[in-house]
């Protein structure tokens, strides 16, 4: 593991045509994913600091973790935030 | 030559036969490619004509900077909208009008091929393409390669991204494009998409110039457009007006009701417009702020007799139908909005509990598609439940209103027979 960059934000996407709902992303990174009443994840909007090191390796371990591989981790530099 | 003066413009000299290439090239003039087209349309300030407005000048541009030998240029007249008729009315009478124009943007772009797409369930649209480019090749041979594309009439294979992923993979569904502004490409060639009434405009313009073009219509939204109105008229009909026109005066000519309770503008994924806005000139300038556009150039209009909550069912219904069952929040959160408004509509016990669940699952649906289906779905649920809010208040204390036991409806919607045989290929 090198040196992690602590600023600038990040948020987890999905593919919404690759997702089949398994779930697997709500429980590895349950303070950024939340699900609806199908089962499909509902992603926080928002952009997450890089320096929330716990909710960054969480959103690593869903992206990681989805059986789709659906996930992915989009990464803003601190100059243009979104 | 002779620009057209006044108002026809796109269906100038149309008749009830589409005109041959020799008739159209006596009607309009000769078409005659030059450096200055680009500038030309830059200066016209033509929007597209599909639905989502966008200058048309911005998106050549950005195909043209993209590098690649070969490039597409695709025209999109699939027409997904029941209720809109304009592409047909136009390739029925000035096929050759929208070749032009495809021709004309090829050459702005450097596109070496141009792919017209025609839904197969339309021969009659067809037929008159494949006559016009039959034509167009024993013209001559120089220019792009002109080809006829006939994927299945979905509602969502008439989106960009539906639409190239047929041409490349013969499956018309949407793909996922996270970041925007997105490149289609076919292969590796980048792919320009034009409405067929945006080509044909195009085809205006690179004859007569910017200024000519500007005649008509505002400052913002200068020129004509196709309106296809449907719903409470004599017949269903296709009239070209000046954009800015007012809709009161656009109902007039069409032979529409006079007095309806709201109009429905853009189509199946557009707006309701309450009746009081009816004096609002018809343009995206003007309509941004009642948070209505354009769209696809479809009025669809709804007498006072008609029930707002049934009219709505009925299109909700058929829209969770088309969708491509791709993304999960679309597949399965359509049908159950569909089911909410039928409880409405219905006015059945749990009418009320329906309600407040439509407005939760409306929340929870949008913007969480590859495209925007589902949002189209929900901004049109929501404008109704603004609009005919009075129509919603009756039939949540448990009585359908007098309108919903009538057996016309006014928004058309085709009939759901071939529910379990969708077909994309």
């Amino acid at each position: 593991m090198g040196m992690r960059r602590r600023s600038g934000t990040f948020v987890l996407q999905v593919n919404p045509i690759l997702c089949d709902g398994f779930g697997h992303c709500a429980e590895l990174a349950p303070e950024l994913v939340k699900t609806d009443e199908w089962g499909y994840p509902i992603i926080v909007n928002e952009p997450v600091p890089l320096a929330n090191v716990a909710a960054y390796e969480s959103a690593r371990y869903a992206e990681r973790g989805c059986p789709r591989q659906a996930l992915h981790i989009q990464r803003f530099s601190e100059k243009k935030p979104h | 030559m002779i620009a057209p003066s006044s108002l026809p413009r796109l269906l100038h000299a149309a008749s009830e036969r589409p005109l041959t290439l020799s008739q159209h090239e006596s009607a309009f003039g000769s078409a005659t490619i030059t450096t200055s087209l680009l500038e030309e349309l830059e200066a016209s300030g033509l929007t597209g004509r599909g639905g989502a407005g966008f200058p048309t000048a911005q998106k050549v541009r950005l195909i043209r900077e993209q590098r690649g030998h070969s490039k597409f240029m695709v025209v999109n007249a699939m027409e997904g909208e029941p209720a809109a008729h304009k592409d047909q009315a136009l390739l029925s009478a000035n096929p050759h009008l929208v070749l032009d124009g495809a021709e004309f943007l090829a050459s702005m772009i450097g596109a070496n091929n141009i792919a017209i797409c025609v839904a197969r369930d339309n021969p009659t649209v067809v037929n008159h393409l494949e006559r016009a480019l039959h034509e167009r090749s024993r013209r001559s041979l120089r220019g792009p390669r002109l080809e006829l594309h006939t994927p299945p009439w979905r509602y969502v294979a008439g989106e960009e991204s539906a639409l190239i992923h047929w041409l490349d993979d013969n499956e018309s569904l949407p793909q996922y494009r996270p970041r925007r502004p997105h490149i289609l490409r076919i292969g590796h060639s980048p792919a320009l998409v034009d409405n067929a009434e945006t080509c044909a405009n195009v085809g205006l313009i690179g004859r007569y110039g910017a200024a000519w073009y500007r005649t008509l219509g505002t400052l913002e939204n200068p020129g004509s457009t196709l309106v296809s109105v449907t719903g409470a008229v004599e017949r269903p009909t296709v009239i070209e007006i000046e954009l800015g026109t007012t809709l009161r005066s656009i109902l007039h000519s069409a032979a529409a009701d006079p007095d309806p309770s709201a109009v429905l503008l853009g189509g199946y994924g557009g707006t309701w417009l309450h009746a009081r806005h009816l004096d609002t000139p018809y343009n995206n300038a003007a309509l941004k702020n009642l948070g209505v556009s354009t769209g696809a150039g479809v009025i669809v209009v709804i007498p006072k007799s008609a029930c707002g909550v049934l009219e709505t069912q009925r299109v909700v219904r058929w829209m969770a139908n088309e969708s491509a069952r791709q993304c999960g929040p679309c597949a399965f959160g359509l049908p159950s909005l569909a089911e909410d408004l039928t409880h409405i509509a219905h006015a059945s016990r749990d009418a009320e509990l329906a309600y407040h669940r439509l407005i939760e699952r409306c929340g929870v649906i949008e913007g969480r598609g590859a495209c925007r289906h589902p949002d189209g779905v929900i901004r049109f649920i929501r404008s109704a439940l603004e609009v005919f809010d009075v129509d919603f208040d009756t039939h949540m204390h448990g009585a359908a209103c007098a309108g919903s036991r009538a057996t016309r409806h006014y928004a058309n919607v085709p009939s759901l027979e071939r529910e379990d045989e969708l077909i994309w290929e």
